[in-house]
């Protein structure tokens, strides 16, 4: 048989027809993980802490005489109404309508706050005690000696849609690479279409670089439709080495359709496969750090995690997306996702079987 | 030479002998035609001859060639219709003859011709999934000529067809061994056989049972030839070489070893109308080898 690139284009297309006419793989390989994106988008677009609502019962000196400066930063942190009545006040904090209620009782302030909200108390009590510090302070006539200046480590354009779409993009891959290999595999051994091409002159070697041709298609478009979606209605800002990720998602991609061959080697019918491919990835983007971060986790979920091929892509998709890593930071990812592929690529082709009898 | 040299094949699956001990030749432009019931081991001798399975043991030589292991020598030269409705999912008609077309790097056009001749033209928009039973027939064994094979494997082509799409198969398979191509075709279906072959295996428990023309095979039966004309019998005591002769409520039925000389005399008594000849079928045949009738 003479090389010739005829076979490849058509079986691609053949393939990739069958995927786009196919509404079910398309909704879960691109609409689906968008749905996500969209919902962390709306959970995660207003980053800033909204104001806390303060019912300010009779005169509060403290809070009326304040000077212009301070004035300004309390109104940041502080919604104020005023009220004469002080119980429906406390009942406004009881049923969570405001966070605080204060009044002054001679020189003291007292804040009634809820201990429902954690948060909500501990800047309600943090923000008067230093105002109530700070009028001290004032009121004595002397410089404070010390000051305090808050600085974040990241860009101050950073948003946590920042974090959740690497992520996303990472279990949207997974999961489309995973099942297309898992489906094609099974569908074909059913309808013995794979016999039928064992016996066309096209070696297994085009046959298979055209699924792997459409499968890495199918990933760049899920990826140019993310980042493309993030930073025109998400404020995505993307750091400097962020094409290192192209290469990352292609092993990854290699990876988790080794993943769905290897599903599709055991399982004995689509339906099995892409259950069993689901079953798999579903747990593992959990688990990954693809639907919310894992610094927060347990330790010992933490170590089980970078067993999990995702928790690779994902790190280092974050790394040189937003994370302002250089390129080389990709390279560790890349080396643990190629030798996942290769390990689970021998499991599969051991398990691999013609026919589903 | 032959297109096609089996010796002494067996295969087994298990404790069943699928195939076993069958040898037989198929020489170049024959319509050869293997029969038998269900698990009599036709697929398998296919598959075998095909090159998709490994024999336990014997021998097969296609085109001259080994067919096993994967022989890519072969394989342009010869075009294969599985039992199962092979295709790429979700594609028309049309793509899928098109893409089979370029895997054997044969034009468009040719693929398109194809699609007309095998009556799918009106179809070619249509997706695969929603072809009745004998438009995907039709289109698969499309897809196994497009490249112009030199041998053809159609296993039972028109299984599962109803009997007006079975018919309209037969015209379409009838010719395809004109141009000098070999056509190898299993089939359950007796009547199908005897239409379309050249020769036929009889295959049951994965032996050999018979292979000849449909023709000889019935005549080896030596079964005598049932005749039916309506009316009574008055008139009929005259006809010569009868070996039974009967009043039943469809007419006179004559029996005889001779049909040529009752019928010459039948026309002398101008009895020829409405007349109806039966002889033996294949399926008399298969009765008669296996000891049971045939169980399609």
């Amino acid at each position: 048989m003479t090389p010739s690139l005829g076979p490849f284009v058509s079986l691609s297309s053949a393939i990739l027809k069958g995927f786009l006419r196919d509404k079910a793989s398309v909704f879960f390989a691109l609409v689906f993980p968008l749905m996500f994106l969209v919902l962390f988008g709306g959970i995660f677009g207003d980053q800033e802490q909204s104001r806390l609502d303060m019912v300010q019962v009779g005169a509060v000196p403290l809070l009326d005489d304040m000077p212009e400066q301070a004035r300004a930063a309390f109104d940041a942190t502080f919604a104020v109404e005023t009220s004469d009545d002080l119980d429906a006040a406390i009942g406004e904090v009881r049923t969570g309508d405001a966070d605080v209620a204060v009044q002054m009782q001679g020189d003291e302030l007292v804040a009634h706050y809820t201990r429902t909200d954690q948060v909500g108390s501990a800047i309600v009590q943090g923000s008067l005690r230093a105002f109530v510090d700070g009028t001290n302070v004032a009121l004595s006539g002397q410089p404070p000696t010390y000051s305090l200046r808050t600085e974040a480590v990241e860009d101050d354009s950073l948003k946590a849609i920042a974090y959740v779409t690497p992520g996303l993009l990472g279990w949207a891959v997974a999961m489309s690479a995973a099942f297309g290999a898992a489906a094609t595999l099974n569908g074909w051994r059913q309808s013995r279409l794979l016999r039928r091409l064992q016996l066309a002159p096209v070696s297994t070697r085009t046959l298979v670089s055209a699924r792997v041709a459409v499968t890495l298609g199918i990933a760049l478009v899920q990826m140019a439709v993310f980042l493309g979606l993030g930073v025109a209605f998400f404020d995505l800002v993307l750091t400097g080495a962020w094409p290192a990720a192209i290469p990352l998602l292609v092993v990854g991609t290699l990876c988790f359709m080794a993943i769905g061959l290897l599903a599709g080697a055991v399982a004995k019918t689509t339906e099995g496969a892409v259950n069993m491919a689901n079953f798999i990835v579903l747990p593992m983007a959990f688990l990954s750090g693809s639907f919310f971060p894992l610094e927060g986790a347990p330790d010992w979920l933490q170590g089980l995690s970078q067993v999990l091929p995702l928790r690779h892509l994902n790190d280092g998709m974050l790394d040189v997306m937003v994370r302002d890593q250089p390129w080389t930071a990709a390279l560790v990812p890349m080396a643990i996702l190629a030798a996942f592929a290769v390990v689970v690529t021998l499991l599969a082709a051991r398990l691999f079987r013609w026919e589903s009898t | 030479m032959a297109a096609i040299e089996v010796r002494d094949l067996s295969k087994s699956y298990g404790d069943v002998r699928a195939v076993d001990g069958v040898s037989f030749e198929v020489p170049d432009g024959e319509f050869f035609g293997i029969i038998g019931p269900n698990g009599a081991g036709k697929t398998t001798t296919l598959e075998i001859i095909e090159g998709l399975r490994r024999p336990d043991s014997g021998d097969v030589v296609l085109l001259g060639e080994r067919p096993w292991p994967r022989n890519p020598r072969l394989l342009p030269r010869i075009g294969v219709q599985l039992q199962a409705s092979s295709f790429f999912e979700r594609l028309t008609a049309r793509e899928q003859i098109h893409t089979f077309a370029s895997l054997y790097a044969v034009p468009g056009a040719t693929a398109d011709e194809w699609l007309e001749r095998v009556g799918l033209v009106d179809k070619a928009d249509t997706r695969v999934e929603d072809l009745s039973g004998g438009q995907n027939k039709r289109l698969s064994i499309a897809c196994a000529l497009v490249h112009d094979p030199e041998v053809v494997f159609l296993d039972e082509p028109t299984a599962a067809l109803d009997p007006q799409a079975r018919r309209n198969l037969w015209d379409l398979l009838s010719g395809l061994n004109e141009s000098g191509r070999t056509v190898v075709l299993t089939t359950h279906y007796m009547d199908e056989a005897e239409v379309l072959c050249d020769r036929v295996a009889i295959l049951d428990h994965g032996r050999l049972l018979e292979l000849d023309s449909p023709r000889a095979l019935i005549r080896g039966l030596e079964r005598p030839t049932r005749i039916t004309v309506p009316g009574d019998l008055a008139g009929l005591d005259g006809v010569p070489d009868l070996e039974h002769l009967e009043q039943t409520p469809d007419g006179v039925e004559l029996t005889t070893a001779r049909p040529a000389a009752v019928l010459d005399a039948l026309a002398r008594l101008d009895r020829l109308h409405g007349i109806a000849v039966a002889g033996g079928t294949l399926e008399d045949v298969f009765l008669e080898v296996t000891g049971r009738e045939y169980r399609a």
